[in-house]
């Protein structure tokens, strides 16, 4: 049984089609990721899987219950850590996991034990006590996570998990992430408009846009589908060089290029040592080499025909920030 | 059960810990009763009062406005729980809204009943006697009324606004009005007719009259009927302000 299984999802807002005939389905202990600029559908999608919006149209089993239908046992099912901050700030982060607890009706042993152990795995086991509005957006976003899998969830629903945080935090994160997948087997999808961040997590990528799916993969295999990677070379005799490089395996194109020398072909790091073996069998130098491999950037741009950055997007994520350091 | 409780309680924690609105919110009962009760005593006799002085007389009346205040005031603080984010972490747990409505207005009734607590215990050293025990538990039953009942119409309330903007429109038009027109700070009986019939029609006005009646011992209706009647509007209001929460956009 797929973990998740959406066929023509659809969700309109008074004749704005904000998700649109979508469907998918994700493997148990997948980490999904839904990639896209701001406004392409993503928290949209997010939110009727969880029973917080009722779809326009089409049909969703999540871990096997009907969101429409069975919305009490989706909601057991799923842990999610929305896209806004949702902790009490006046509360400890104690208290915002004992909440929890009580709301998902955990008896109380169980309660205690989880509570310790997650905000362990988080690392927050010493911040316990204090109240959530003395927490950095790293400790908030680690607390909200913590707080998302105390019952147990199949599937941990990530909305943005990392957006208006710095690096260092980011990169935290992103190992908690990969942890929990690997060490709980939990199913994670997440949403996210940053291409590193889907690329170092996810093992399928859906690429949305204006609501619908554009194109749907493991990272790797999307990568690949644009036609590999890019070498270039800069050398004594560029021209020569391009005639014996024409004969290498796998090579799909070979240009000379100001005055350099591109191959597009796969693996390119393995054909490395080839080219330069070549080369100096035919007494040609080398004065430098470059492989470029193609981004889920490329990706985006390439099936939309758009740079995902471009849209402007930001204003909706600065007004979000702002929001955020406001509530402080 | 458990739910209640559990929304309840952070209810409980959350008001405990502010200590600023604890003390703001006693300020402006305190104004009233001092400025008005000093201010109007020596020139103001209350008509069919049984000889107790203007001081007496609305000290029940300003209790029952502190429990107003802080009622719907909690009650809207769901709009702060909807801008905050914290609501959607509680529509999507597997609980009814029906449970998280029942627990935040139970919530809201505890805080601004031990906000006119404070008021009450504040008027034994200005003058209010204590009469009787039995007296102070139908005063406690009617502030817990009001507490509910207000509570319920700020959750409707804020259940349909969208931020604090509308705030200054609900105080002018919907928590004076309720507290001017309850007969909190003048005697019913005199009234011009119109006046009357308005004062009768506010929901309050039982609740300032039942409360009047447990710690003075004088009441203008009968409080059997002022308890049936603040009964029945509080039903009302919490029907009509789960109903409301459950179409509750986040």
């Amino acid at each position: 049984m797929p973990a998740i299984k959406v066929e023509k999802l659809t969700k309109k807002f008074n004749g704005l089609v904000a998700v649109d005939n979508v469907s998918f389905s994700i493997k148990p202990g997948d980490i999904f990721g839904l990639l896209g600029p701001n406004g392409a559908g993503k928290t949209t999608t997010i939110s009727m899987l969880s029973t917080i919006l009722k779809p326009t149209s089409g049909m969703a089993l999540v871990n096997g219950f009907n969101i429409t239908e069975k919305q009490d046992d989706v909601r057991k099912s799923i842990g999610i850590v929305f896209q806004d901050q949702s902790l009490d700030e006046e509360l400890t982060a104690y208290e915002n996991m004992d909440f929890h607890g009580r709301l998902y009706r955990i008896p109380k042993e169980e309660r205690k034990k989880k509570i310790a152990e997650l905000l362990k795995l988080v690392g927050l086991e010493e911040r316990k006590d204090y109240l959530v509005k003395t927490f950095s957006g790293g400790m908030r976003r680690r607390l909200e996570i913590a707080r998302g899998l105390l019952h147990k969830p199949e599937i941990l629903f990530l909305d943005e998990p990392t957006l208006g945080l710095d690096p260092q935090t980011r990169n935290h994160l992103w190992k908690y992430i990969q942890k929990l997948n690997t060490e709980k087997k939990i199913t994670i999808i997440l949403s996210t408009h940053y291409m590193e961040e889907a690329d170092r997590l996810c093992s399928t990528v859906a690429i949305i846009d204006k609501g619908k799916i554009v194109v749907m993969d493991t990272p790797e295999n999307l990568k690949d589908g644009l036609g590999g990677d890019t070498i270039t070379i800069r050398s004594s005799d560029n021209e020569q060089l391009k005639q014996k490089l024409e004969s290498l395996d796998g090579v799909k194109h070979i240009r000379l290029h100001d005055g350099t020398v591109t191959i597009n072909l796969k693996n390119a790091e393995k054909h490395i040592a080839e080219i330069v073996n070549l080369s100096s069998s035919s007494n040609l130098s080398i004065y430098s080499v470059s492989i470029n491999k193609p981004s889920l950037e490329d990706v985006f741009l390439h099936y939309t025909g758009r740079s995902i950055r471009e849209e402007g997007a930001d204003i909706k994520d600065r007004m979000r920030l702002r929001r955020k350091m406001l509530r402080r | 059960m458990d739910i209640i409780y559990t929304i309840w309680l952070r209810n409980i924690k959350r008001y405990i810990r502010s200590k600023s609105r604890i003390i703001g919110s006693l300020g402006m009962p305190l104004f009233f009763l001092l400025v008005l009760g000093f201010g109007l005593n020596s020139v103001v006799t209350v008509p069919g009062g049984g000889g107790q002085d203007y001081m007496q007389f609305i000290i029940p009346g300003i209790i029952a406005m502190s429990v107003l205040f802080t009622s719907i005031f909690s009650g809207i603080q769901v709009i702060w729980d909807k801008q905050f984010g914290f609501l959607k972490e509680t529509l999507v747990a597997p609980v009814s809204r029906l449970e998280i409505m029942l627990g935040q207005t139970l919530g809201g009734a505890t805080a601004a009943y031990i906000q006119g607590m404070m008021i009450l215990v504040l008027s034994l050293f200005i003058g209010l006697s204590v009469s009787s025990v039995a007296g102070f538990l139908i005063a406690f039953g009617f502030m817990l009324l009001i507490g509910l009942c207000f509570t319920a119409l700020g959750i409707a309330i804020a259940s349909r606004m969208e931020d604090m903007h509308g705030f200054q429109l609900i105080m002018n038009f919907v928590i004076f009005p309720i507290f001017g027109l309850s007969g909190a700070i003048f005697p019913l009986a005199n009234l011009p007719g119109w006046l009357k019939t308005i004062t009768l029609a506010d929901p309050l006005t039982y609740g300032v009259d039942g409360i009047r009646y447990g710690l003075l011992g004088t009441s203008h209706i009968n409080p059997v009927i002022s308890f049936a009647v603040l009964g029945t509007f509080t039903l009302l209001m919490i029907v009509f302000g789960s109903f409301l929460f459950r179409k509750i956009k986040v």
